[in-house]
């Protein structure tokens, strides 16, 4: 009786399964397709496109729209391609995302486990930090900026995606270490642990999902940051979505779609590779955060 | 060489007092249970022996050193957590060695150290596990063993086996007692668990709303309980705690108008006065000889093998009384049982202060 039982729902699975598989393929086709037609005619000479045939197979199979958007495309003024601008994302984004990830840590750490007066109206003010859109801050992070003598520098980028990150990194571990035993907190101290041997020995040890968590979402946001790179970097220091940008919308002579699509390509590839390095654990980490804090 | 002394110590949370000025000197090799419900502030009260909290007034000293402002690390303390606390990244031998690193100790020593204690805590092949791997009654092994490779000159631990089940903690229990007995090192524990309390410890405290009910020796406090809530707490089934008006003369206390007993000592102070008397249901006994000057109606019977326990109420009054009787009795639920017990084994207490009375 209870094998019949069992045998019917395995077949209407199945069924189901089928269908749900049928839906998700389209849907993901779906999704897909722009994403397909970057690459089909980031591949083509530029008379294929111009020719009118956006969605076929190229004729001619070409890289040369890849090589020219990364090495001799006219941004700007200068024939550099994005390269130059691709290093400069890299060299802000990474100090960036480590930065703010440890601060993050370490003030969750704080707010959990060395609770202090006040310490929840602090977080609360620290999670206003997220609310605040972008433009608001301008102004007065120019003066900052100014002030610091870090105007039109990497670093200058760097403390201002630190600034901005620190709500989120700060309210994800936080969120985190609640959960996180306080005991094992308690054992290490009466081990002789002193704070930051704990925070690096105890805690950062167990902190891979949230780690990656906030290394997803910083990069994720500070890698497409448009309006801070484009308002407070130089021309030596600016980062690839400012560069894609005066790539694709400069005014003068032919627009050179396939260039553009390749151009457009390579600054989304990092986030991507990240995502898929990381993302397994990404929902993991929202979880572990979310359910038991 | 390790004595402890709480010299009047508090402890407030802003407005809320948790402890109130706690006395107590625990000597040398000596293991002391702190007993309690939850809620009286015995954790706390070990958390600050081990220096976790701050007390707010008083002193604390180990061993002739008062440690009031010292970090944990620097009480010569160990200390064993009720989840374990083990370090869920590290093996066992890393979980062992990791307090000794800190303090900076030769590898060869700590290797040494660590060997000793797993072949004490016979937890020798585990060592290169991580605690996940480890089975509950192993990973108090361990936990134990961190203590053990510091070696302190106290040990304070914190509710060890309640995460246990029931086999598990009795014979853990009898291990920690052997361990004790064998290393000889001052030991504080705490427990809400009085069977726990009676067997362990050669003195007990009875902690209750921050105050100290009651000090003294596991007999002393079943014989002589200061307190009602003592009386309450310590025994199982717990004592039968019952309202009773004492004689004009003072020789008797009656519960009821056909229900009495006779004091061991007549209390003319307390003549027509309330009182609460207290008869522990292993002392009472089914008396057939009709002199009994007291009798329950059955209301229930519970079989428990080695003994029976009988739960019945007086004749006139509410009052539930419970009897424990050896071995198995046949008695039937509505069944009348006259009652008699040893006026010695008689508690008295003063129903407003719930202080006794003698």
């Amino acid at each position: 009786m209870a094998v019949a039982s069992v045998e019917t729902s395995i077949r209407t699975g199945s069924m189901t399964r089928v269908f749900l598989y049928l839906v998700l393929i389209l849907f993901s086709l779906f999704y897909l397709l722009p994403f397909v037609v970057m690459v089909l005619n980031s591949l083509k000479p530029l008379s294929e496109i111009t020719g009118g045939n956006m969605m076929a197979l190229p004729e001619v199979w070409t890289v040369e729209p890849w090589i020219s958007a990364w090495a001799t495309a006219q941004i700007g003024i200068e024939p550099t391609g994005l390269s130059p601008y691709f290093w400069n994302s890299i060299k802000m984004v990474v100090p960036a995302v480590a930065i703010s990830t440890m601060l993050g840590a370490l003030n969750g750490y704080v707010l959990t486990k060395w609770r202090f007066r006040g310490d929840t109206i602090f977080f609360g003010l620290m999670l206003f930090a997220c609310f605040i859109p972008f433009q608001i801050v301008l102004i007065p992070m120019a003066r900052v900026l100014g002030l610091t003598g870090l105007a039109g520098s990497t670093p200058g980028l760097v403390l201002v995606h630190v600034v901005y990150g620190l709500g989120f990194t700060t309210l994800y571990f936080r969120n985190y270490y609640m959960a996180f035993p306080t005991e094992l907190v308690r054992a290490a101290q009466i081990d002789g642990a002193g704070f930051f041997n704990i925070f690096w020995r105890i805690l950062l040890p167990s902190s891979g999902p949230i780690i990656v968590v906030s290394v997803i979402w910083q990069f994720t946001n500070i890698w497409n940051d448009f309006l801070f790179g484009a308002s407070f970097a130089d021309l030596d220091s600016q980062p690839m979505t400012v560069a894609l940008n005066n790539l694709v919308s400069s005014s003068t002579g032919v627009k050179e779609y396939n260039v553009h699509f390749a151009g457009a390509i390579i600054a989304a590839l990092p986030t991507l590779v990240v995502y898929i390095v990381a993302g397994r654990y990404f929902v993991r980490g929202l979880m572990a955060g979310s359910v038991k804090g | 060489m390790a004595e402890i002394h709480l010299n009047k110590v508090c402890k407030s949370y802003g407005d809320v007092d948790v402890l109130f000025g706690i006395d107590w000197t625990i000597f040398d090799g000596e293991f002391v249970v702190i007993v309690g419900p939850s809620g009286c502030g015995k954790s706390t009260l070990l958390r600050t022996i081990a220096g976790l909290e701050k007390i707010t007034q008083g002193e604390i000293s180990i061993g002739n050193r008062v440690v009031n402002d010292l970090e944990p690390a620097e009480r010569d303390i160990a200390m064993v957590f009720q989840n374990y606390a083990l370090y869920p990244h590290m093996s066992v031998y890393d979980n062992m060695a990791y307090g000794l690193k800190i303090r900076g100790l030769e590898k060869d020593e700590i290797e040494r150290r660590v060997n000793h204690a797993a072949d004490t805590l016979e937890i020798r092949d585990y060592l290169d596990r991580s605690p996940r791997q480890l089975s509950g009654g192993q990973r108090q092994r361990v936990a134990m063993g961190r203590a053990i490779v510091r070696e302190p000159s106290v040990f304070l631990f914190d509710e060890p086996l309640s995460n246990l089940d029931a086999k598990l903690r009795v014979q853990m229990r009898l291990e920690i007692k052997n361990l004790q007995q064998r290393l000889g090192i001052t030991s504080v524990y705490v427990t809400h668990d009085q069977v726990e309390a009676m067997t362990l410890g050669h003195r007990l405290m009875v902690l209750n709303g921050g105050y100290v009910e009651q000090l003294g020796t596991p007999i002393e406090l079943y014989e002589k309980p200061a307190t009602e809530f003592v009386a309450g707490f310590i025994g199982s089934p717990s004592m039968n705690l019952l309202k009773a008006k004492i004689s004009g003369d003072g020789t008797k206390a009656e519960f009821s108008d056909h229900n009495s007993l006779y004091l061991a000592s007549a209390l003319p102070s307390q003549a027509n006065r309330q009182v609460t008397i207290g008869l522990r249901p292993e002392h009472l006994m089914v008396n057939k000889t009709s002199q009994a000057n007291m009798s329950i109606k059955v209301n229930a019977v519970e079989h428990l093998g080695a003994d029976t326990l009988a739960h019945g109420e007086f004749e006139g009054c509410d009052e539930i009384v419970t009897l424990r009787l050896h071995g198995i009795v046949m008695i039937n639920q509505g069944d009348i049982l006259p009652l008699e017990i040893d006026p010695d084994k008689v508690h008295i207490f003063d129903t407003e202060t719930g202080k006794r009375l003698e």
